[in-house]
């Protein structure tokens, strides 16, 4: 299968012609967060404050890496589990984030989100940090710096190997699984 | 009566933690190059390659094998002809945890209460499990163990007349319940009997042996294999995504129980399974 390549601020344009199942490898800047920036944002959100980081055509890797050797840009950096920044993704959403990377399933909740706000839900493999580490050029922690390994950092990558999980069709890679399980 | 200075457990945590960390397990790398042969399915190939290409990164560089560096489940046997000298053993024991995560670039996971949820930023506290055993050696293994697998582990109290069958299904259901979240090929630690508490500890026990062992159990043995082909058969495959290879290996480690009760605990590995042990 030839890997589409994709380049950040990913447009509603550019997603529109990726179905779940694609692979493409991404390049350009995105921001880890995890479930404690999750909440730190959905509660500045709920309260109503201004949040500092600029989510539109954002993308945002669910990742906590481990801290860079000297001269390295980052260390060992894959995704964790998707599911439980479930919660708070579509408020997200609606804030203009085009694009997710984690592992692992999403709920009906934020399936509808996508296909809402035509974004999409990329897959990286679990369990590789130290592979994926090798296409990270530059990291830089921007935000809850004190959070350590949960701050949000901005990443610069290059040939980021990613599967379309859902597509901003809504269409599920992992339908087919959900269907056999029941 | 043999002393042991706990300074030099200190230092064999330590150095168990950053080679669990930084070199994948003989036996799951094995496992996973002999899915590769076996595997049909295109997109399982291409996952089972990038972990084997993974764990060379790793090693080489040592760099992580894979983010969540864990948290440490430190098992240690004693031999109780051993008088330990120079300090507390659970200090000597988290100090070496603390040194190796901080020396190897290693994520600090650990929070320090439920509801603060305040980084520790030293990784510790480990887990520590102490057994007293015959003789006068020390025998200590280390599992740094992530927790996108730890969230989906599960324990059942089963019925004492419930069938082999029975326990077996509840595995499975374990293990489709998992599915891509705890990062499947999986390796899983099965714990039969006891108590409720025994149990969950065998289940994570059963992760420290080779998976390539055989079970002098014949029963249990029999059991490892017919999930290993049961689970297999479900379609999983490596993330998920399909194939073959949805579980590396299933140990399983049992105790006496009471005529009430069958605890089976099963804890959820993924395909980064990590442990070191030595002998002092």
């Amino acid at each position: 299968m030839t890997k589409k390549n994709i380049t950040t601020p990913v447009t509603r344009d550019a997603l529109g012609a990726l179905k779940a199942g694609d692979e493409i490898l991404l390049s350009g800047v995105i921001y880890t967060a995890r479930d404690a920036a999750h909440k730190r944002l959905s509660d500045m959100i709920t309260t109503g404050k201004r949040i500092p980081l600029d989510l539109k055509n954002a993308v945002i890797y669910y990742a906590g890496p481990t801290p860079p050797r000297p001269g390295r840009a980052i260390g060992s950096c894959g995704p964790t589990t998707s599911s439980r920044m479930d919660a708070f993704t579509p408020a997200l959403l609606k804030l203009g984030l085009r694009a997710m990377i984690g592992k692992g399933d999403r709920s009906t909740e934020v399936r509808r989100a996508i296909r809402k706000n035509a974004s999409i839900y990329f897959l990286a493999t679990g369990g590789i940090g130290a592979l994926l580490s090798t296409k990270i050029i530059s990291a830089k922690a921007v935000l809850f710096k004190e959070l350590g390994p949960e701050a949000v950092y901005r990443l610069e990558v290059r040939d980021f190997p990613l599967i379309v999980g859902i597509d901003s069709k809504g269409r599920d890679i992992y339908d087919k699984a959900r269907r056999k399980k029941r | 009566m043999r002393k042991i200075n706990v300074s030099r457990i200190r230092d064999v945590v330590e150095e168990l933690c950053l080679k669990a960390n930084f070199e994948l397990r003989k036996d799951i790398l094995d496992a996973i190059r002999s899915a590769l042969k076996k595997e049909t399915h295109r997109r399982a190939k291409d996952i089972l390659k990038t972990l084997i290409e993974n764990a060379h990164i790793a090693r080489t560089n040592s760099i992580a094998i894979c983010q969540d560096t864990g948290m440490v489940f430190v098992y240690i046997e004693i031999g109780q002809d051993i008088r330990l000298t120079g300090g507390n053993l659970r200090k000597a024991i988290n100090d070496g945890v603390r040194k190796a995560y901080s020396r190897g670039y290693l994520r600090k996971s650990v929070v320090s209460d439920h509801f603060f949820r305040a980084n520790t930023k030293t990784n510790t506290p480990a887990v520590i499990v102490t057994e007293i055993v015959d003789g006068d050696k020390i025998r200590i293994a280390v599992s740094p163990k992530g927790f996108g697998s730890e969230n989906k582990s599960r324990i059942k109290m089963l019925k004492p007349t419930a069938s082999v069958e029975e326990m077996k299904a509840f595995i499975i259901d374990v293990v489709k319940e998992a599915g891509p979240d705890a990062c499947p090929p999986f390796v899983l630690g099965v714990g039969i009997g006891g108590t409720f508490d025994m149990a969950s500890g065998l289940a994570k026990r059963a992760l420290l042996k080779p998976i390539d062992s055989v079970n002098p159990d014949k029963r249990l043995a029999r059991l490892e294999k017919e999930l290993t082909k049961e689970i297999n058969s479900l379609g999983m495959g490596p993330m998920a995504l399909g194939g073959k290879t949805t579980v590396l290996g299933v140990n399983m480690l049992e105790y006496p129980t009471h005529i009430a009760g069958f605890p089976v605990a099963v804890n959820v590995s993924c395909h980064a399974t990590r442990s070191a042990s030595g002998i002092l």
